[in-house]
Formats: structure tokens, C-alpha cells, sequence
């Protein structure tokens, strides 16, 4: 008992700590990269949250934000891409259309970018505005801090498999 | 001036030029698409013209429309002269072949070889065949898509996914 005390309290000082340094892959595909440049950019300064280096490779990265429109063509390359991500990882779909695919409704656009990857939050707009973007980075950090991003979720499930099976404790972490 | 460009085109080939029109100034010529890569070669090389460059070459399906004697697909060869700055249009009309089978015309790609892109595209998108293209692969969809998705008769939200998620 006082073990899955620590691990837990492990766990939350972990999340805390991954909530306030995300490392992004910015996957950007269309307009909605200016947008994501004004973010990232010091008049509206994402690195005052922690999420303060774009990383261009998905092996350093933690958060993956799809920026743009994703099309049928490109769903195997965003899906590997996701793979290769280390976990825990989380994903954010920046715009309508990597959410939903927006006002694309036709043979070579994708119905959002959730039909290849889990999505964790969703930004409307088209673009949507950098604050619109900031609020969901921290409804993103909430999910982080309470392990209900989809990664961690899955963590948590594969755990309790294991644990039962096993019949006896092992330490949570993420 | 610029009628000059159908008149001479008028002369040189004579019954291969279907009919010709100009309206506000754009010069269009509809030509008979055996005679196509000629019809082209002349525009290039004539030292009055010197159409040197293939702005672009599109497609359009008439499918519906009641423009359609002569084929279904219009080839369209967007000229410009660097000379003279003058602009002029060539159409081709094609049409599917027995049972549905792709239109054919010839490549112009022997007379400009940006053409070969271009070609490529109106390939992927409508299917039309070019005869004698170096290369006629398709150039924005995936080798996996079956179907033309520009032609009329293609269902507008027909998609062809490659992959969705499987997992839980």
C-alpha cells in the first residue's frame, strides 16, 4: 500500500513536470502553419507554457500537433510518424481541418486527422487564433496532469492487465 | 494583330482547324487531335509566332454540358509567345473509346518537354491517355486509387482510404 502511495505521487510530480515541457513535432501541412508560427513566436510566446522547442523529429518529440489539412495520401506517413514517437505522447489537431477536415468535403481529403491517429484535443477554427490555441495547450496540460490523454490511458489499462494477471503491484508510472 | 495567329493557323492546316473564335482578345483554336503534336510544332517554330511556351495544358469534361459533339474532353494548350507577348489557346476534342475505354491523344512532350507534368496530371485527374509520354505514371494520387476523380461521373465524396486507425 505505501508503494502505490509513492508510485503514484511519482506519477502526478512526472506528469507535472511533462505538462511544463512538452516538446512538440509541429506536422504542418497547410495555412494554419502561419497561425502556428504566431504561436510559437514572442507575441504570443508558447514557451511561456513550457512548450518551447518545435523538435523535428518525432523521436524527441512528446506532443505531436497536426497543423493543416491532412489528405488521404498523407494518412500512412502521419500514422508512422505517430509511431515513431516515444511514449507517453499526445496529439493535438490544430484547425478544423486536421480536427474534422473542414470545408473539404471531396475524394482527396481526410475527416480529420483522428481516422489514422487518437486524438487528444481538438482547436476549431480555420485558422483559429493563437489564444484559442493556448487555451487548448492547457486543457491539454489538465488531461497530462490527469493521465486521460489517450497514451496514457492505454498505459494505465495495459497496467491493470498486467497487474492482474500477476496478481500482485507494480509501480504506476505515467 | 493578334487574329493574325488563327489566320495563319487557318492557312497552314486548313481543314484540321475545326473552328476558331476570339473573344476580347482570347484567341481559341479547336483542332483535330491527329494533328495535335503538328498543329503544335508549327506554333513553336513559325518565326512569326514563336509560341515558345506551354503555359499550361488542362482538361475539361463536358460531361452534361450540350457542348459535347466531337468528345467528351476537352485538351486544352495554354501558348504564349515571349517574342510578342501574344497568348493563343488550342483545344482538342477527344472522346472515350468503346466500353468506356480511356481517350487517346499524342503527347506533346516531343515539342516542349514541360509538357511531360502536365500531361501526368490530366492523366491522374481525367484519364486521358497520351500517346508517346516518356513517363505516364500518375503525379498527385496514390498508385492505390482507382478512377479519375476530376471526370464528372466520379461520386464528389468518394474517398479511397489508404489507412484508418485500428487500433483501441
Amino acid at each position: 500500500m505505501a508503494l502505490e502511495f509513492y508510485s503514484t505521487k511519482l506519477a502526478d510530480a512526472l506528469n507535472w513536470a511533462r505538462k511544463y515541457s512538452l516538446f512538440q513535432y509541429p506536422f504542418v501541412t497547410a495555412c494554419c502553419g502561419m497561425e502556428f508560427m504566431a504561436l510559437a513566436a514572442p507575441k504570443y510566446d508558447v514557451a511561456r507554457f513550457g512548450a518551447e522547442f518545435p523538435r523535428f523529429s518525432p523521436r524527441q518529440a512528446d506532443l505531436l500537433i497536426v497543423v493543416g489539412t491532412i489528405t488521404e495520401k498523407q494518412g500512412p506517413i502521419l500514422q508512422r510518424i505517430w509511431e515513431q514517437m516515444c511514449e507517453p505522447k499526445w496529439v493535438m489537431a490544430f484547425g478544423v481541418c486536421a480536427s474534422t477536415g473542414g470545408f473539404y468535403q471531396n475524394y482527396s481529403a481526410m475527416p480529420g486527422c483522428d481516422q489514422v491517429i487518437p486524438v487528444d484535443v481538438y482547436i476549431p477554427g480555420c485558422p483559429p487564433r493563437p489564444e484559442q490555441v493556448l487555451d487548448g495547450l492547457m486543457l491539454l496540460q489538465e488531461k497530462i496532469q490527469d493521465r486521460t490523454g489517450w497514451a496514457q490511458r492505454r498505459q494505465l489499462r495495459e497496467h491493470e492487465a498486467v497487474v492482474k494477471a500477476k496478481k500482485g503491484h507494480l509501480p504506476v508510472v505515467g | 494583330m493578334s487574329a493574325r495567329i488563327l489566320d495563319r493557323l487557318r492557312e497552314q492546316f486548313g481543314e484540321a482547324v475545326r473552328a476558331t473564335f476570339s473573344n476580347h482578345g482570347d484567341e481559341c483554336a479547336i483542332v483535330d487531335p491527329a494533328r495535335i503534336v503538328e498543329v503544335c510544332a508549327f506554333l513553336r517554330d513559325d518565326p512569326e509566332l514563336k509560341m515558345a511556351m506551354l503555359v499550361d495544358l488542362c482538361v475539361v469534361d463536358t460531361l452534361g454540358l450540350d457542348r459535347r459533339e466531337g468528345g467528351r474532353f476537352e485538351v486544352v494548350y495554354h501558348l504564349r509567345s515571349m517574342a510578342s507577348g501574344r497568348r493563343v489557346r488550342i483545344k482538342a476534342l477527344v472522346d472515350e473509346g468503346p466500353s468506356g475505354a480511356n481517350p487517346e491523344i499524342d503527347s506533346v512532350v516531343p515539342v516542349w518537354r514541360g509538357a511531360n507534368w502536365f500531361e501526368r496530371e490530366a492523366w491522374d485527374m481525367y484519364g486521358i491517355k497520351f500517346r508517346n509520354h516518356p513517363d505516364l505514371r500518375r503525379i498527385l494520387m496514390y498508385e492505390e486509387f482507382v478512377g479519375h476523380p476530376l471526370r464528372k461521373d466520379y461520386p464528389k465524396e468518394k474517398r479511397q482510404p489508404l489507412v484508418r486507425r485500428d487500433f483501441s
